[in-house]
């Protein structure tokens, strides 16, 4: 069947309207779908996924009844705020402190999976203390460069390099 | 290695070569991984950036990849070039107009890339032709190995990988196969089959060409579950399931246009070849949408043994590319040819400059003109 608009590509969008009991059908190409406004989007961008998925949860706020909604990763500072608005986490703890709010989005984007079983590195990891440390001692470092102060961050790039041997 | 050095000629995994290849042409296995001991890279400032770039791009070029390989710092790429790697498939277009500093690790023969700073601090993939998927999984699980002597993941026990986004968590792994349907399109079967595999959970994409818009009957299947099914679930779901499916219907669309619409077919065949052998201008879309075609045709010839009278024409253009040995019939690999260096960037890379649309459409016309006139 081809676009009623321009009679020339193939009609992929079928409209069916009922007003008043009066049903008509419209069928349209992509592109003059697009021009008169009825163009559905196939498929949803990750950022309006999640915007939508966290927006239909009820907030922190309303769970907890106080303004815990405000809540920032102890360890890179991100909030559940940032997340919505860019799609991507701050750091690995972020799964941790923001679990309750990420574990629905979490089974919904995998098919209502919310456990890993799939690779696990041969090699142990270094401990989660030692990881958070790393990252907190990152930090301080940045902190030390920005503050001009050459001779603690020295003393901290000292450190990282003792704990990441 | 300047990139103009691959720029002149496809990639392996192009070549036509491969199980399945006239449908399915090539299989793609990318991993996401991020270093423990660092925030994702949202969250960091420029210099733990260019800290994870450095020891991700030492660790990677000490690997033993059974290849040459090369580095490319990315934000200094020029736009050109940055162009031609997304045209060439070798990073992502996230990754070649992202901001901070970020780098590739390239292998000369293509089948490997990693990407540094991407979404997340690492993301390697594994490129080959035709359909293998098994194959890809074991090579880049291997490179994951060995980088993982040297470098702690961010890994938990219970979601697995962390990955910057949640979608990507778990085994961070994505498979995909690029896929070239011109009879389910031609049949007017390509919504249903589309419909199909959005409701299987994977993601559509067209190859090439912006957005998600399938230009020249390429599209590309992604999984976009990622956790709370093994890589081997995945990957068979793929192997066992989907493709073959997918190939069935593809033959046995081309099968329904030999033997119900051969003048459709034919009449589609002629017009592509009479366009591409005489055109003096034509835009990217235009030739992607054409030569769409004869890859159709020459692909019915070889491996459903279809005879034509258009099939055969197009079979008896002698191949311009093999010299002067014109008893060669037009191969594959001479319309695949056709398809990557008449991207926009690898026409003004091999060109030599930046040339705007018109003078592109010139060239690229003047490209496939020579190549099909022998």
């Amino acid at each position: 069947m081809y676009c009623q608009n321009c009679q020339e590509k193939e009609a992929t969008i079928h409209l069916t309207e009922i007003t008043d009991g009066l049903r008509t059908e419209t069928h349209l190409c992509e592109q003059c779908a697009q021009k008169e406004g009825v163009a559905v989007k196939s498929q949803l961008s990750i950022n309006e996924l999640l915007s939508s998925l966290l927006a239909s949860q009820p907030s922190d706020d309303e769970v907890f009844g106080d303004s815990k909604q405000n809540t920032s990763c102890p360890h890179c500072g991100s909030t559940l705020e940032q997340f919505t608005k860019n799609a991507v986490l701050g750091c690995p703890y972020d799964y941790e402190v923001f679990e309750k709010s990420l574990l629905p989005l979490i089974k919904k984007a995998h098919n209502g999976k919310k456990t890993h079983c799939g690779k696990v590195p041969s090699k142990t990891s270094t401990g989660t203390k030692k990881q958070i440390e790393l990252m907190k001692l990152r930090q301080e470092l940045e902190a030390a460069v920005q503050n001009e102060d050459y001779e603690l961050a020295a003393e901290l790039r000292d450190k990282i390099n003792q704990r990441e041997k | 290695m300047k990139l103009t050095d691959i720029s002149a000629n496809i990639n392996e995994w192009f070549d036509g070569s491969g199980p399945l290849a006239d449908i399915v042409i090539s299989s793609r296995i990318r991993l996401a991984r991020n270093i423990a001991g660092h925030k994702f890279l949202s969250r960091c400032s420029v210099a733990e950036k260019s800290e994870i770039l450095k020891k991700l791009r030492d660790t990677l070029m000490s690997l033993e990849l059974g290849d040459k390989v090369f580095y490319l710092s990315v934000d200094k790429t020029s736009l050109l070039g940055r162009h031609f790697l997304v045209e060439r498939h070798l990073i992502s277009r996230h990754h070649a107009f992202g901001n901070g500093p970020r780098g590739a690790v390239i292998a000369q023969r293509e089948f490997f890339t990693a990407m540094i700073n991407e979404e997340d601090h690492l993301r390697i993939q594994v490129l080959k032709g035709g359909c293998q998927l098994s194959q890809c999984y074991e090579q880049i699980n291997r490179i994951d190995d060995m980088i993982e002597q040297k470098v702690d993941y961010a890994f938990s026990p219970r979601y697995g990988y962390l990955t910057a986004c949640p979608t990507n968590l778990g085994t961070g792994i994505r498979v995909s196969v690029m896929l070239h349907l011109p009879a389910l399109k031609m049949t007017g079967q390509i919504e249903k089959f589309l419909n199909a595999t959005r409701d299987m959970g994977l993601a559509v994409r067209g190859l090439f060409g912006e957005g998600t818009e399938a230009a020249g009957d390429f599209y590309q299947i992604s999984n976009q579950v990622t956790l709370g099914a093994s890589e081997s679930d995945i990957i068979s779901l793929f192997e066992n399931a989907i493709i073959p499916e997918i190939v069935e219907y593809e033959n046995a669309a081309r099968n329904q246009l030999l033997s119900k619409e051969p003048e459709v077919l034919d009449d589609k065949i002629s017009r592509a070849m009479a366009l591409l052998r005489n055109a003096h201008l034509i835009s990217s879309q235009e030739a992607l949408f054409l030569l769409s075609h004869l890859r159709m045709g020459i692909n019915m010839r070889e491996h459903l043994g279809a005879s034509t009278p258009a099939i055969e024409k197009l079979s008896g253009l002698s191949d311009a590319s093999r010299g002067t040995d014109k008893s060669e019939t037009l191969s594959i690999s001479t319309i695949n040819r056709l398809f990557m260096l008449t991207q926009p960037a690898h026409l003004q890379l091999n060109y030599g400059k930046q040339l705007g649309p018109e003078r592109r459409d010139a060239l690229r016309a003047e490209i496939i003109r020579s190549a099909l006139n022998g």
